[in-house]
C-alpha cells in the first residue's frame, strides 16, 4: 500500500438556494483549493467529482462540470454518481495503482433546484418501492422508529445528538442552523416525521466541497501536517428495504472493521449523520465510543446538508482537525441510500 | 397467455426550478431584445456565444466583459437532415448548420432555410430571420432560422480554427 494523505480541505458557501448554476459554484472552489495547497492545474494529475443527475434534473449534467475545471490540455477525469466521498475512493484506488500521484476531489449539489425528498426517493428500487413514492424523510423515520424500538436509540439522545451539533455549529460559519437549544426544549417541539421531530432533520443546503489528496512524496510540501489515509473501506447493505433492520446498518460496522476504526483510540469523529439517530445508530455500529471521541466538531450534516458534497465534507472536517493538530487519530464517514444503506469509512492519522 | 400478464404503469415526474446563473443572465436579456451577446474569457479572450455556464471550459475561469456578436455569420459545417423522426416539425430534407457567429469563438447550431440544401456550403454567409418582436422570449428561438445573406464565401483562413 501507498501512504496516501489529505493535503487540502475547503467548501464554498453553503446557502439554502443559490442562483448560481453548478458549474458556477464550483470555479472559485477549485480555484481556492489550488491555492490552498499551493500548485497549479497541471500538478494535478487526477480530478475526480461526485453528484447526482437526478438533483439537477439534467442528463449529462455532470459533464458540464468539466468546463469548471480548465481541461485544456486534456486531463484524466472521472465522475461517480454518488457523494464526493465516493470520489475520493476511485482517487485514493487510481493513487494505489501508481496511474496517479496527486488527485483533486470534490462533490456538489444544488438541493434547492428541485424537492430532494422526491429526488432522493429515486436511488430505491425502481419497480416495487420507488413508484409508491414513500419520500425519503418517512424512510428516515422509519428507521428512527425502528431503532426506538430495539432500544438502541432514545428521543432524548437524537436531542442530545441536535442541542450539542447546534452549539458546535455557532464556531462554524458555513452552517444553516445553529444556536443555543437544550435538550427538553427540543423535546418539547412537535414531531413531523413520526418520531423525527423537525431538528432532527438535516438543514438542506447548495454547496461544494473539495480537497487534494497526495502521496508521501509530495504531502509535506502542500500540507504541514497532512491526514494519512490509514485505512478506508466501504460497504453496501441489501437494497431490499424489507431484508434490512433499518435500525441499525451493518455495512457501516463492516467498513469500520475493514478500515481499523477499533484498533486506536478515535479523537475526533466526522460521521454523515444526516439524521439525528444516524449519529447513535452509527457509533454503535462502528465502535466508536461516543463519550470519549469528540462527535462532529463542525457541527455535520444536521447543520447544513449539501447533497453529494455533504460526505466528502466529513472527510474534509476530519481532515482539519488533523492539519490544526487537535487530534492524531479521526474517523471520517459517508453515507449514501437509505436508512444508512451505503458507508464508506477511513482512519485519518496525524502522524 | 398475453391476458395473464398483470401490467402497471408507474409515471416518474420532479418538478424542477432551473436557474441561469448570473452568467447567462446578459445573453438571455440580450435574445429578449434582439441582440446576440456572448462572453469574453478574461485569460484566453475567447468570445463564448452562448456563454454556456458562464465558464471558459478552456481555461476554467468565469468569463467576463459582455460582447456583441453577429447577427450575421458563417457556417462552418453543416448537415443536411434526410431522416423523418418523430416530433420532425420541418420538411425535409433540411439543413442544421453550425454557424460562428461574427465577432464570436464559437459555433452555434441554428437551421438553415431559403435555400436548396444542396446549395449550402461551408464558408457560406448567412443572417438570422428573426420572429415577430411582439413574440421574442429569452430564447434564441427568437430566430426562426438563418438564410443566405448573399455575400461572398468567407475565406477557409477565416474558420479554420473553429472547426
Amino acid at each position: 500500500m501507498r501512504d496516501v494523505a489529505i493535503v487540502a480541505y475547503i467548501e464554498g458557501q453553503n446557502t439554502a438556494a443559490t442562483s448560481q448554476t453548478p458549474v458556477e459554484m464550483i470555479v472559485p472552489v477549485i480555484h481556492e483549493i489550488l491555492k490552498r495547497a499551493n500548485v497549479e492545474r497541471s500538478d494535478i494529475d487526477f480530478w475526480c467529482h461526485g453528484s447526482c443527475d437526478y438533483m439537477t434534473g439534467q442528463p449529462f449534467s455532470f459533464v458540464s462540470a468539466v468546463d469548471a475545471l480548465g481541461a485544456w490540455p486534456p486531463i484524466m477525469e472521472s465522475h461517480v454518481e454518488m457523494d464526493g466521498a465516493w470520489a475520493l475512493y476511485e482517487a485514493w484506488v487510481k493513487i494505489q495503482t501508481g496511474e496517479a500521484e496527486t488527485a483533486l476531489v470534490f462533490g456538489n449539489g444544488k438541493s434547492s433546484a428541485g424537492d430532494m425528498n422526491r429526488a432522493l426517493t429515486l436511488q430505491l428500487d425502481p419497480y416495487v418501492v420507488a413508484p409508491l413514492w414513500p419520500g425519503f424523510r418517512a424512510l428516515e423515520a422509519m428507521g428512527a422508529r425502528a431503532a426506538i424500538e430495539a432500544g438502541t436509540v432514545t428521543e432524548r439522545q437524537m436531542a442530545e445528538v441536535v442541542s450539542r451539533s447546534l452549539r458546535d455549529a455557532s464556531d462554524n460559519p458555513n452552517v444553516l442552523a445553529y444556536g443555543y437549544r437544550d435538550p427538553d426544549e427540543l423535546l418539547d417541539e412537535p414531531m413531523t416525521a413520526n418520531p423525527l421531530r423537525a431538528h432532527d432533520c438535516p438543514a438542506m443546503a447548495d454547496g461544494v466541497s473539495a480537497m487534494i489528496m497526495t502521496t508521501a512524496d509530495r504531502a509535506l510540501e502542500m500540507c504541514d501536517r497532512p491526514a494519512w489515509i490509514r485505512g478506508i473501506d466501504h460497504r453496501i447493505d441489501f437494497q431490499n428495504l424489507g431484508l434490512r433492520d433499518l435500525g441499525r446498518s451493518n455495512s457501516a460496522a463492516l467498513a469500520a472493521f475493514h478500515a481499523g476504526v477499533t484498533k486506536d483510540k478515535v479523537d475526533v469523529a466526522e460521521l454523515h449523520a444526516t439524521h439525528s439517530h444516524h449519529e447513535v445508530i452509527l457509533a454503535q455500529s462502528m465502535g466508536i465510543d461516543r463519550s470519549t471521541t469528540r462527535m462532529m466538531p463542525s457541527g455535520g450534516a444536521l447543520v447544513a446538508n449539501p447533497l453529494m458534497a455533504a460526505g466528502l465534507a466529513r472527510f474534509g472536517q476530519a481532515a482539519r482537525q488533523i492539519f490544526k493538530g487537535n487530534a492524531d487519530r479521526a474517523v471520517a464517514h459517508a453515507a449514501q441510500g437509505a436508512c444508512l444503506q451505503q458507508n464508506i469509512v477511513a482512519v485519518l492519522e496525524g502522524n | 397467455m398475453a391476458d395473464d400478464i398483470l401490467r402497471i404503469r408507474t409515471p416518474i415526474g420532479i418538478d424542477y426550478t432551473w436557474s441561469s446563473g448570473p452568467g447567462s443572465v446578459g445573453y438571455m436579456r440580450g435574445l429578449e431584445n434582439g441582440k446576440l451577446l456572448g462572453r469574453r474569457c478574461p485569460v484566453c479572450e475567447l468570445v463564448y456565444f452562448p456563454p454556456r455556464n458562464g465558464v471558459c471550459p478552456r481555461c476554467g475561469v468565469l468569463l467576463a466583459d459582455e460582447v456583441e456578436v453577429g447577427p450575421r455569420g458563417t457556417i462552418t459545417t453543416f448537415c443536411v437532415v434526410n431522416v423523418p423522426f418523430l416530433g420532425q416539425t420541418i420538411k425535409i430534407p433540411y439543413v442544421a448548420a453550425t454557424i460562428l457567429l461574427d465577432g464570436a469563438d464559437i459555433g452555434m447550431q441554428h437551421l438553415i432555410q431559403e435555400c436548396e440544401a444542396a446549395d449550402v456550403r461551408m464558408g457560406m454567409r448567412v443572417e438570422p430571420v428573426w420572429r415577430d418582436k411582439s413574440l421574442w422570449t429569452p430564447s434564441l428561438e427568437n430566430i426562426m432560422y438563418y438564410k443566405p445573406s448573399d455575400e461572398p464565401d468567407a475565406d477557409f483562413d477565416v474558420y479554420a480554427r473553429h472547426l
